[in-house]
């Protein structure tokens, strides 16, 4: 596979808070790679510094093999991107704002219309094209600069939480058109997010990010795979029999109970309850994404605390966070 | 390096802004309207400086302050500009920093030409003849002044982080520059204190070309006047395409 972004080291500090920890980073060309965490774990920081909007405190990257920090307008030509917040003009009209960009990067004037009337249609706007983006409602603003982002065909999109904020109906606006892109332009898109279920559905692979730091990269099914296919939760007074069981990977004290991982729930699971004693309650389900990512970065939380201080803490919520 | 597509998109942004939003049209020309029509009238009767009545005096001075004010406030507005986010959409765009200072620089100029324009008429009708070929003139001397000036708004803009600063500079810098700069008095009879003030505030220079133009009377040598607007507009668009530069995402 083509490699189109590739990450040395790379580094941001803000004072003496690493936002980004020397991450080193593959990402190929066409596939959708989810950049999962926690509020003010670096995603942002990270893509800002892929898109040279940010410059890296240390280490480099380069994108379609063109380096970030040497030559930032040959990375610019090559991406498009979405903000987390609105950053379409207001005081302008749909078409003004999609027009204004496509001479920003120098299309050919002969397609420009065309091209903006195609992309329109794409994200369900084409009616409203001539109306103020100030009388738009959260999700329609989203698809516009969706539609703003992919009109200079880039090569790599970055998608800074797409659906922040947006009602469920929009969001699976958003994720259908996000699917169709990629389908139809096999555009490599990079995509940040804390919502589950968004990276599971758009995303070949995950990367969870905390403290600045990747701490999980897989395909989405391989990442709850590690933990195993199935969990149970029981609520009662458990014997702790159970943690000696040998097709039980994970077993995790919750209240009144427990949480456990485990193998082949099929021909195991009567073993299990016949070992756990008395239990007032029993809760079958598949692992999700929301337990992988507890995983990685529940018990990451928890470290952090003992190392840093209160206050520290604090700081890198305000440098970081929103 | 200079993308000229890219600097006419910014600009054509900027007319259409600015002619949908004509309360800033008009907040602007509040103050020069006082100045002109409240203290212009009430001292007209003490004092009358060569020939003309302190109101034709310092017309010229009012005319070069509304250039000032549209200029600087409209180089401030980019804080706005970052807090909306708008300015990301073009700091991640494919064109060099001194083509976007450039876009938004020549941008503004013409939000200048529309206030420049209405005070002419205003001056025309209450105050002082004004014909044809000052009124042209002025209207070239208008585009440099508020390049000049515009360039000073960005450089301050583009360092800001917050709104908040606006009224500062206004009060610190915006103010001093039209006070310092002999729009309401002749440098020439004053204390030498201003006299100094005055020599190295770049706004002077644009009122004593204004004065010439249309009184015919200069506190400086034209050409010197028209060295000093130029040199300040080297200095100022420098730093400010420096600065630009420097811009980076800041949140």
């Amino acid at each position: 596979m083509d490699t189109v972004i590739k990450t040395y080291e790379l580094t941001k500090k803000f004072g003496h808070i690493t936002a980004v920890n020397s991450i080193n980073l593959e990402i190929y060309k066409g596939e959708t790679l989810a950049l999962l965490g926690p509020n003010g774990a670096g995603k942002t920081t990270f893509i800002s510094m892929l898109s040279t909007l940010v410059k890296s405190t240390s280490g480099t990257a380069t994108l379609c093999n063109i380096d970030i920090n040497r030559d930032p307008l040959g990375v610019r030509k090559k991406i498009g991107i979405v903000f987390q917040e609105p950053s379409t003009d207001d005081l302008l009209t749909a078409r003004e704002n999609l027009y204004l960009h496509s001479m920003l990067y120098g299309l050919n004037k002969n397609e420009i219309n065309k091209k903006i009337d195609e992309i329109m249609g794409i994200v369900g706007l084409y009616e409203r094209k001539d109306d103020f983006v100030r009388t738009f409602s959260g999700g329609m603003r989203r698809r516009l600069e969706i539609a703003r982002g992919l009109l200079h065909e880039p090569q790599v999109l970055f998608l800074d939480e797409p659906t922040l904020g947006l009602d469920p109906s929009s969001r699976k606006n958003i994720w259908q058109y996000i699917k169709y892109i990629k389908e139809k332009n096999k555009t490599t898109i990079i995509l940040t997010t804390h919502y589950m279920e968004e990276a599971d559905l758009l995303s070949d692979r995950i990367a969870i990010i905390d403290y600045g730091k990747i701490v999980a990269l897989d395909t989405p099914n391989n990442l709850k795979n590690k933990l195993g296919r199935d969990i149970v939760i029981l609520k009662g007074d458990i014997s702790e029999e159970i943690k000696k069981l040998d097709f039980v990977l994970n077993v995790e004290n919750i209240e009144h109970g427990c949480k456990i991982t485990l193998k082949d729930i099929n021909k195991n699971l009567k073993e299990l309850i016949n070992k756990a004693g008395s239990f007032e309650e029993i809760e079958i389900r598949r692992v999700s994404l929301e337990d992988v990512f507890f995983k990685f970065t529940g018990h990451k939380i928890e470290e952090g605390k003992e190392n840093n201080g209160i206050f520290e803490t604090i700081a890198r919520y305000k440098t970081t966070g929103k | 390096m200079i993308n000229y597509t890219a600097i006419y998109s910014l600009i054509l942004r900027e007319i259409k802004v600015f002619l949908r939003e004509k309360e800033r049209i008009l907040s602007i020309l509040i103050s020069p309207l006082l100045f002109l029509f409240v203290i212009g009238r009430g001292v007209k009767a003490e004092v009358a400086i060569h020939n003309y009545t302190y109101q034709q005096f310092i017309f010229p001075g009012i005319l070069a302050m509304v250039i000032l004010f549209t200029s600087i406030t409209y180089g401030l507005y980019i804080i706005w500009d970052k807090r909306l986010d708008f300015l990301k959409e073009v700091l991640v765009a494919p064109i060099s920093r001194a083509t976007l200072f450039w876009g938004k620089a020549i941008g503004g100029i013409f939000g200048s030409m529309i206030e420049t324009i209405i005070l002419i008429l205003i001056g025309s009708i209450f105050i002082i003849k004004i014909n044809l070929l000052q009124a042209l003139l002025i209207l070239i001397s208008a585009i440099f002044i508020s390049t000049m000036l515009i360039s000073i708004g960005l450089a301050i803009g583009g360092k800001m982080k917050s709104m908040e600063g606006f009224g500062l500079v206004m009060s610190f810098l915006t103010w001093p520059m039209f006070f310092f700069s002999g729009a309401l008095f002749e440098i020439k009879d004053t204390q030498h204190y201003l006299k100094i003030i005055s020599m190295i505030n770049p706004f002077t220079y644009c009122v004593d070309i204004m004065r010439k133009i249309l009184i015919n009377y200069s506190s400086f040598n034209i050409y010197l006047d028209i060295f000093m607007i130029f040199l300040w507009l080297i200095i100022n668009s420098y730093i400010a395409i420096r600065i630009f530069g420097n811009l980076q995402q800041t949140k």
